[in-house]
């Protein structure tokens, strides 16, 4: 295997546990405006309080990976998405102190409580157009005009679906985290947003069907597409299994999170497969941007060495905090 | 419209320089914390386990801050300065990948059992969570400091159609200016931490509050300043050595030495005029400079003359800057030796004008950290990698109205949050730690301590 498959593997890595972990995370946020009671948001922002920071440090490792890999095509995709990229930055600020302040506040926390919820909606919108416009593509040599590319019908699209899918992941998380009233509205929450999400997946798969020749080879012809077949198939049986779980309350708590994931996981190797092997779609190949070797194989080394590492850390952090979260929790 | 790669300069200036106020807290307190739970563990004197509940707090708050304002940095190379993230990145981005890898992961990964983990892991397990922090901080702070230092003292490297290629990374990263930056840096860490530590100390002190638990704390943080004071002066002092090697034009602008002299003086206060080339107004006391920097007392100091206009950094920001960093080095070294003074005396914990000296000095740890980064910086200008690669050339080519939204965004927002930040920093200190009573005897926590909050 060669070295640029390498990096796209991990970076595909990077982002996926980065998209399934601070995922839900964000959907707690999301969702947060849609719980009845105060008690019941507190319950849900201290679910995360232990993990926020760690789960969000994928999207710092999904970040220099790319630069590490890929120089070339994280200058230009971090440029040419300057907007959206800052503004999600900015949204993770406005997050990432609530979780600090909401615990510290008596008077202000109906502020850090709309903090913790426009920030998680404003960063999962501005990714959702990041994604969109990364799908779609765009030129390799702009002139720098007044113009915003990323600002299209498609990437609004994928904008508002994303944040569905977090919505689903974060009610999931709920699910498991919570019991009674709080549990009873995740469950009604998650239907709600996988009835969405299923109708977006629908949606995003026709669109690119019929806009990207690329992808309509790829899926629609033989053999490729036989291969691929199954992904639609697994998830909407997935899709259906997660609403069954959701209504009835079968299952234990924790299964239709681990379902959410794997809807996620599909969709992700359903847009995956479309635009390989290009890291800015139809401009550059993972084999024209890869960086020189004696940087890839250094950073290597560091990676099949600590992320094993990282990886265990983070499971053992999320086993000391295991079952339900109650409002006595905390520090 | 404004320049869109002044205004990218400016934005990455103001975000890296309010993002290191917190490093350098956090730095140096996590070691804080560490110390306080393992002396508690040994001791099993309650007033050091108090000592580590409440710094947790203002550590947790601070902390936070870094996280958030640190990762805007992260992606503000590709963002802000396309360029050099091309030509650059082979690299710098396998150093700052380590850091994510070693460091940034670890700390966020414990930093969850030591905040929250009280009372589900046992308390030996947690203080090898708040070890782990600890260290985590340190090892991003080699890292971070890594990638700077070559930035200035480049090496082991080729280019190959104008992009950097590592050639030995162990020269890349052992740098020659690297092990001087990093000791300086961290060494401020210390100090501020222990500024902010006896300072807090002070004021409880000083009401007549939580008098153990003042004493206690700033009987250590007292010490750690005599110590670390002096120093810092003698790290400072190789630093400078060094950088008079390798980047003489910067020193020449901390000095504000325009033609290069035999026995230069050190200038006290000086007007530096970049146009004529000259100072304005100084006073100077003979010798000085090149006592301090040459270590001999004829010895040269290279004048900014050695390099045209255009390769001069502006003068009047880093000699400002060097003597604010000098001042504040200066007043932290008097109030170790006061405090040795009054604790000779037997008047540590009532020596008004030393507790209120502490007090006053609660900033300047971050301060000074703050004007040792625009000397070093603003110092190494017009270069991004000295002598190499100009700045103005390696900004993304933006519309200049995304860039100055994007400023007054930060600005807006990051002022704000250091209000909010100061507010409840305040609040915290205010509030003080939380009475322990003798219940705390067993292993676990007593439920009187949680939640603290």
């Amino acid at each position: 295997m060669d070295i640029a498959l390498i990096y796209l593997l991990l970076i595909a890595i990077g982002v996926l546990m980065y998209v399934l972990l601070d995922g839900f995370s964000l959907g707690v946020g999301i969702l947060s405006p849609w719980l009845s009671k105060a008690e019941d948001r507190a319950i849900a922002m201290k679910s995360l309080s232990h993990l926020w920071d760690s789960n969000q440090t994928w999207l710092v490792f999904g970040g220099v990976v790319l630069f590490a890999g890929f120089p070339k095509a994280y200058a230009t995709v971090l440029s040419q998405l300057y907007l959206p990229i800052i503004l999600m930055l900015i949204a993770l600020i406005f997050r990432g102190v609530a979780f600090e302040f909401y615990f510290k506040s008596h008077t202000s926390r109906g502020w850090w409580d709309f903090s913790f919820s426009f920030g998680s909606t404003l960063a999962t919108l501005s990714q959702g157009i990041i994604l969109g416009s990364l799908v779609q593509g765009f030129s390799l040599t702009p002139q720098p005009s007044e113009q915003i590319a990323w600002f299209t019908p498609f990437s609004l699209m994928t904008a508002i679906a994303l944040v569905c899918g977090y919505a689903l992941l974060g009610s999931c998380w709920l699910v498991r985290k919570s019991s009674g009233r709080l549990q009873v509205s995740a469950r009604r929450l998650g239907i709600l947003s996988l009835f969405a999400v299923m109708f977006f997946l629908a949606l995003v798969s026709v669109w690119m069907l019929l806009a990207q020749p690329q992808v309509f080879q790829r899926w629609l012809t033989w053999p490729t597409g036989l291969l691929l077949a199954p992904v639609p198939l697994l998830s909407a049986y997935v899709g259906l299994r997660l609403w069954q779980m959701l209504r009835s309350g079968e299952g234990n708590d924790l299964k239709p999170l681990g379902l959410a994931m794997a809807l996620f996981g599909l969709a992700f190797i359903g847009l995956a497969a479309g635009m390989f092997p290009y890291i800015i779609p139809g401009q550059l190949t993972i084999w024209e941007a890869i960086a020189p070797e004696r940087s890839t194989s250094f950073t290597l080394v560091g990676i099949v060495l600590f992320l094993p590492l990282v990886i265990a850390y983070n499971i053992y952090n999320y086993r000391v905090f295991s079952g339900k979260t109650t409002s006595q929790d905390g520090y | 419209m404004p320049d869109p790669a002044l205004l990218s300069r400016i934005q990455f200036a103001f975000t890296i320089s309010y993002h290191i106020i917190f490093p350098t807290i956090t730095i140096g307190l996590s070691l804080y914390l560490a110390l306080m739970e393992g002396l508690w563990l040994k001791t099993r004197r309650q007033v050091y386990l108090q000592q580590a509940r409440f710094w947790q707090k203002p550590f947790a708050i601070t902390f936070g801050m870094g996280v958030v304002s640190g990762v805007v940095l992260s992606y503000e190379f590709g963002t802000n300065f396309s360029r050099f993230s091309e030509i650059v990145g082979p690299v710098l981005s396998p150093l700052l990948t380590y850091e994510v890898l070693t460091a940034f992961f670890l700390e966020a990964g414990f930093l969850g059992i030591m905040l929250f983990g009280w009372k589900k892991v046992s308390p030996r397990v947690h203080f090898i969570a708040t070890c782990v922090v600890c260290v985590g901080t340190m090892i991003s702070a080699f890292w971070i400091l890594a990638a700077n230092s070559w930035m200035h003292t480049p090496a082991g490297y080729e280019i190959v159609d104008g992009v950097f290629h590592p050639t030995d990374w162990w020269a890349v990263i052992f740098n020659p200016s690297f092990p001087y930056r990093l000791t300086h840096m961290l060494l401020a860490s210390f100090l501020s931490a222990s500024l902010l530590f006896a300072g807090v100390n002070a004021i409880y002190l000083l009401r007549k509050q939580h008098t153990e638990f003042a004493k206690s704390g700033f009987s250590i943080a007292m010490w750690a300043i005599l110590v670390l004071a002096p120093l810092q002066i003698l790290a400072g002092d190789m630093h400078g050595l060094n950088v008079h090697e390798h980047q003489p034009v910067k020193v020449a602008a901390m000095e504000a030495v325009w033609e290069t002299e035999q026995g230069a003086g050190f200038r006290l206060f000086a007007l530096p005029n970049q146009k004529e080339a000259k100072n304005d107004f100084e006073i100077v006391i003979p010798k000085a400079a090149s006592l301090i920097l040459t270590h001999d007392i004829n010895g040269e100091i290279a004048g900014l003359d050695q390099v045209a206009p255009e390769n001069r950094p502006p003068v009047a920001v880093v000699f400002f800057s060097f003597r604010i960093m000098l001042a504040l080095g200066g007043l932290m070294l008097l109030l170790g030796v006061l405090g040795l003074w009054a604790r000779r005396k037997g008047r540590l914990f009532d020596h008004r004008l030393l507790l209120n000296f502490s007090r006053l000095m609660i900033p300047a740890g971050v301060i000074a950290t703050l004007a040792g980064w625009y000397v070093v910086e603003v110092g190494r200008q017009p270069w991004l990698v000295q002598g190499l690669v100009r700045t103005v050339d390696v900004a993304s080519p933006l519309p200049a109205s995304q860039v100055l939204s994007t400023l007054i965004l930060f600005v807006a927002v990051y002022s704000l949050l250091f209000g909010v930040y100061l507010y409840f920093m305040r609040k915290l200190i205010r509030q003080g730690p939380a009475d322990i009573t003798g219940a705390a005897q067993d292993e676990k926590l007593p439920a009187t301590l949680n939640p603290a909050h």
